[in-house]
């Protein structure tokens, strides 16, 4: 077994293991659930020391790095094949990474601590495995094994509306997930392999055009296959109108549960995009590249404008997420060197910012019990150094200079501005917009007189500042010298748009 | 050279770190880490002075760069620029900034916050000095966000004040709102020059390579972000709420260097204006000139009337920019740094003794309040005496700093609309010169109501004193750099800068647009400058004259009543009072419009998109009842006719109608699957 597999499935493992330990036994579960993800936080970040940043994956197997290629069901030509190139890397890193902190974020689950933690694990696998897949039929294995977890982890552990969202959640990813199958049989099918002859789930022999046959070959098939794998996507993004699922399962799930949606989940489906419709697809990519951009303004906007209207803090956050994947869709769908890269290094920001922001809004939730912006004010009193740290995660997310968000969020402006001047200028009214939701909220829940109600309330303690701090130092170290992600993800992603026509 | 500007830069940083991590547990509250670092770069800034004064060379610039972002045809190289300009904007910035950490030693005294105030210091003067430094304008307009960002905590240092709160934001989201057109803006020079470095944009530009309309419009954008920074109208608001942060704050940020940011950035895009986009630049710093001194009449909070009249001589710097007068413009808001500056530490020297003696006789009441004043003379006489210097100064009286600069703008407003054709462009030096008159008017009101006559509290009066040591030092200090010769040295004319050093460092730029006209109404102006000189000359002082005589008629001898006029003219009055009620038009138009509009869409984010979703999954719920009904009543009907063998079997099926959909979507895959594995096989 290869150092990524065991990164992968160091979680699984830890689940195998608190299988093993009786219900009672509270703090072996939750250390074995903490040393396997840290185990994996390390694997991860010990590749990263080793990881090759002259190779640019994308297509080609030679040029992936930590690849373990294996026959797994050989009747159906599904193979055991994973592998990490410079757009997936940094997302395996810092799933690995967000699974660590939301394991300290889940320390005080306060009931059926053993289910909890063991899906957990399986949640945390499950993700790595879909950025690792180079196997279609492994990656939608991964895929769907994920939706298991996060079901049972909202609709148990959720808040008061648990079992709703968790359906919708369900139903909705589901039906993309159907789609998504459709599309994938479709191209098992329409791809043959070129040394066998036979059909293959090789997702690098789809990408290769001359091995495209019958329904490959038509252009309606192509369109219609894109947007079939499309909407798959799209829900998970979430891409207006798909959105509606999203601020509901922010609302009722648990705080380490928001954290994995927002910071990895959501990635997913842009990642999809990339790594799997642009390369298979990459004349039907361009065809639509300005549904794709008009969407993405369109997220940019919708989702500050309905933030700016939200009472409750987590689903202001959660606006604010369909608000910043916009930038992602909008830099990765006008093809150029900055715009792709700043989509791809928005999705490694956001991933930090808003996980951030969850947890922040998880340390004040846990304290008052509930999350009325208006119910608050004047907290920087009471809490200053949890003041100090959310400015800081807040000003990241309204794309202040010196944190990662304003680097990724200016390269989709830079990329995209010669393409679609209209969109971006309309698009980068969002900075207005959101530096207003953002101050906004911070005002009434931060400045102002004191509400007498926290008066007593107890400031952030140590665990909630080993979360937050270094995700802190992250935002802020990359959002000086971003150079260390982006030379990583400039090889693949400048190779990738030598694909598209 | 470089080694320096970069420790002038960085210090503040390290200084803002060790405050902000440790500031609470060091001794002093870590005051003296700020000052010690800020005090440094001052020194260091004198060195490069010093060195730029043995140059002696208008042409003197050095440069280093290192690449930021590189992906591969993308590049953003990061670097330093430093010629004169950006070195005298270095010693204006320290200067200030050291003197202002200095007399907030006295000033902040006891502040719960304390060593936040100083960190926060730290950071705007590292950010103030990164935006001077850097070559790029991607690298300026990072600088500018986080000045923004300090602007807005040190507002909002008194968070617990909900007017400094809103202040804060109001002037970050106004702020943004310039910052959008300064973003398209530099968007529009990346897609055509390839780059954010000032020098290629200044080849680039003159190689024609951005040119007509597009050149127009990306001076004009990038003008937006100067009219929302240096608050231009339409985007002047923010500033005088800012008056709600601490005095000092309002000394350094929003009077002497980070307002004066967006007079920096057009003194440096200068060469790329075309001469469209100059006269726009012209007629809004013009008219904000004037505008806004008319609202400084009528405030009656000693920090307001300063606040319109800092938006006021900021226009007189941006107008000085658009009608070509560079080297005016760039002087002016060297002399305006230091005089204004002076201007808000001593009106907070009157508002601290104020405060004092309130507290002392157990009143509350609005220390900044003129009408609670009156004879303090008597009991402040070094805050009397800088403030009438300063005021000499703002005023455009000769012997002081301020007139040099001032006249040399009104010459060139002047000698730029004889130049033209046109006579409407005689406007400009009428906007100018009226306002200098409504100028000193406005100062001598402030003095008189503050410092002359007879105390209107007498109880408050009893108790005011002079403030300490810390604070008046540096107001000496202040007052004699708004001394005219300062700026005239090696030679002692007081009527013109010209001859003086400042005037041989900094020389106007070439201009890289290449329409001729634009080009040769450049030249005319320069030459029709000297002409116009005299005449501004004398008329300025006659006006400044005549609003000083008019503010002691008024105020002092009171030949003329003032409150019969103001009935007389209530209209007027009312219109000025209340700043023409623009705060009013905004709150019922864009903000409210906004909060409308955000609420409907969250409405239908509710209501349409998710009542969609929703309905949809009744809609296959129900259909599923249905369906249950009918296998039930048709088909297990059926099946229980056709015999038991095949009713068992249809029982089993019944089993499988949960109800649930999630099952039946989760069937419908399986189903799929197997059928496409069946045909497979």
């Amino acid at each position: 077994m290869g150092l990524l597999s065991l990164a992968t499935f160091f979680p699984l493992l830890g689940m195998v293991l608190i299988l093993f330990i009786p219900k009672k036994n509270i703090s072996a579960i939750k250390i074995v659930a903490l040393v396997t993800t840290f185990l994996s936080l390390v694997l991860t970040s010990y590749m990263w020391s080793q990881y090759d940043y002259s190779l640019h994956g994308i297509n080609m197997e030679s040029q992936f790095q930590f690849v373990e290629h294996f026959s797994w069901i050989a009747t159906y030509h599904i193979e055991y094949f994973i592998g990490v190139d410079g757009l997936s890397f940094p997302m395996v890193w810092l799933s690995s990474l967000l699974s660590f902190l939301a394991i300290i974020a889940s320390w005080n689950i306060p009931k059926a601590q053993k289910g909890y933690f063991s899906l957990f694990l399986l949640l945390a696998t499950s993700m790595m495995g879909v950025f690792v897949s180079l196997d279609f039929f492994l990656f939608y294995v991964f895929w769907e094994v994920m939706l298991l977890p996060m079901y049972f982890l909202i609709g148990i552990w959720g808040g008061p509306r648990r079992e709703y969202a968790a359906i919708k959640f369900f139903l909705y990813t589901l039906a993309g997930s159907v789609l998504m199958l459709l599309a994938m049989l479709a191209f098992y099918f329409n791809v043959t392999d070129p040394v066998t002859g036979g059909h293959t789930f090789n997702m690098l022999h789809m990408f290769d055009q001359n091995n495209h046959i019958g329904l490959l070959k038509t252009f309606d098939g192509r369109f219609w296959l894109y947007i079939a794998l499309f909407i798959g996507f799209a829900i998970k993004v979430p891409v207006f109108p798909f959105h509606t699922w999203l601020p509901d399962a922010h609302v009722e799930a648990p705080t380490a549960i928001s954290v994995i949606l927002a910071g990895i989940l959501l990635k997913m489906g842009t990642y999809g995009l990339i790594r799997i419709s642009y390369p298979i697809l990459p004349d039907i990519a361009r065809y639509t590249s300005y549904a794709l951009a008009v969407l993405g303004v369109i997220n940019i906007l919708y989702g500050a404008f309905v933030a700016m209207a939200q009472k409750d803090l987590k689903k202001l956050v959660a606006y604010s997420s369909v608000s910043h994947m916009g930038f992602v869709m909008l830099g990765m769908a006008v093809f150029t060197e900055a715009g792709i890269n700043g989509a791809v290094f928005q999705m490694f920001s956001h991933g930090i910012i808003t996980a951030m922001l969850f947890l922040l809004v998880g340390v004040i939730y846990d304290r008052a019990h509930h999350r009325e912006i208006d119910g608050f004010g004047g907290l920087a009193v009471s809490m200053p150094v949890y003041t100090g740290i959310a400015s800081l995660a807040f000003f990241a997310a309204l794309g202040l200079p010196g944190f990662t968000g304003f680097i990724a969020e200016a390269m989709v402006f830079i990329g995209a501005f010669p393409v679609y001047r209209v969109l971006t200028i309309i698009a980068a009214l969002g900075i207005i917009i959101t530096a207003g939701y953002i101050l906004w909220m911070v005002q009434r829940v931060f400045l102002g007189k004191l509400n007498p109600k926290y008066e007593n309330i107890g400031d952030i303690n140590t665990r909630e500042l080993s979360m937050l701090i270094p995700l802190g130092i992250l935002t802020i170290f990359f959002g000086i010298y971003p150079m260390p992600v982006l030379n990583m993800m400039k090889m693949s992603l400048n190779y990738l748009l030598t694909l598209i026509p | 050279m470089i080694q320096t500007a970069l420790f002038i830069w960085l210090l503040p940083l390290a200084a803002f770190t060790i405050q902000i991590l440790f500031g609470k547990r060091l001794p002093r509250k870590g005051d003296w880490v700020s000052i010690t670092a800020i005090g440094i770069s001052f020194v260091l800034a004198i060195s490069l002075l010093i060195q730029a004064l043995t140059h002696y060379d208008p042409e003197f610039v050095v440069t280093a760069s290192i690449p930021w972002i590189d992906l591969g045809s993308f590049k953003i190289n990061m670097g330093i620029y430093l010629d004169n300009l950006a070195i005298i904007m270095l010693m204006v910035v320290t200067t200030v900034s050291f003197l202002v950490h200095v007399y907030s030693l006295g000033y902040m005294k006891g502040e719960t916050y304390y060593n936040r105030f100083y960190a926060y210091l730290s950071l705007f003067s590292f950010s103030m000095l990164g935006l001077i430094l850097w070559d790029n304008l991607f690298g300026i307009y990072i600088m500018w966000e986080l000045v923004g960002i300090c602007s807005y905590l040190l507002i909002g240092f008194y968070f617990e004040k909900d007017s400094a709160a809103n202040a804060g934001k109001k002037a970050f989201i106004t702020n943004r709102v310039g910052d959008f057109g300064f973003l398209i803006g530099l968007l529009i020079v990346f897609t055509s020059l390839g780059t954010f470095n000032l020098s290629e944009i200044n080849l680039g530009v003159s190689q024609g390579m951005l040119s007509g309309g597009l050149l127009t419009a990306a001076g004009i954008l990038l003008f937006a972000g100067a009219i929302g920074k240096s608050a231009q109208f339409p985007l002047h608001v923010w500033l005088p709420d800012a008056m709600e942060g601490p005095t000092p704050v309002s000394a350094l940020i929003h009077a002497a260097t980070m307002v004066a940011a967006g007079v920096y950035l057009m003194a440096r895009l200068s060469f790329m204006l075309s001469f469209d986009a100059m006269l726009v630049v012209a007629y809004v710093g013009g008219f904000t000139a004037l505008f806004s001194a008319t609202i400084a009449i009528t405030q009656n909070d000693i920090k307001r009337v300063l606040a319109y009249s800092t938006i006021s001589q900021l226009g007189y710097m941006i107008m000085a920019i658009g009608v070509g007068a560079y080297t005016a413009g760039f002087f002016h808001l060297v002399t305006h740094a230091m005089f204004k500056a002076g201007l808000f530490l001593a009106s907070g020297s009157v508002i601290h003794a104020v405060h004092h003696s309130m507290d002392k006789i157990g009143e509350h009441g609005d220390p900044n309040d003129m009408r609670n004043m009156g004879g303090f003379k008597s009991k402040m006489p070094i805050t009397y005496l800088v403030f009438l210097i300063f005021s000499l100064a703002l005023s455009g009286i000769p012997f002081f700093s301020g007139f040099l600069s001032k006249d040399a703008i009104l010459g060139g407003s002047l000698a730029f609309a004889l130049a033209q054709h046109n006579p409407i462009h005689f406007l400009l030096p009428v906007f100018g010169f009226l306002a200098a008159a409504i100028t000193a008017f406005y100062m001598f009101r402030l003095i008189i109501m503050t410092f002359y006559g007879e105390p209107k509290k007498p109880k408050l009066f009893e108790h005011i004193h002079e403030s300490p040591k810390t604070m008046t030092i540096p107001l000496l200090t202040l007052a004699f750099l708004s001394l005219f010769f300062v700026y005239t040295i090696p030679s002692i004319n007081p009527t013109t800068g010209e001859g003086g050093w400042f005037y041989h460092l900094i020389e106007k730029p070439v201009s890289a647009v290449s329409t001729q006209l634009g080009h040769a109404v450049y030249q005319m102006t320069e030459h029709a400058e000297h002409l116009a000189h005299v005449s501004g000359l004398m008329i300025s002082i006659v006006l400044a004259l005549a609003g000083i005589l008019l503010a002691f008629a008024f105020y002092f001898w009171k030949k003329i009543d003032v409150e019969a006029l103001t009935e007389k003219i209530k209209p007027l009055y009312l219109l000025s009072l209340n700043k023409y009620y623009i705060d009013e038009i905004y709150n019922a138009t864009v903000i409210r419009g906004l909060l409308i509009w955000n609420d409907f869409l969250s409405w239908f984010d509710g209501a349409v998109i998710d009542g969609l979703v929703n309905s949809t999954a009744w809609i296959v719920r129900n259909f599923s009842v249905l369906d249950g009904l009918f296998d039930t009543y048709v088909v297990d009907g059926l099946v229980n006719g056709v015999g038991s063998a095949v009713s068992a079997f249809g029982k089993s099926l019944r089993k499988v109608q949960t109800g649930q959909i999630q099952n039946y979507v989760l069937g419908a895959v399986l189903g799929t699957a197997i059928i496409i594995i069946l045909t497979m096989i």
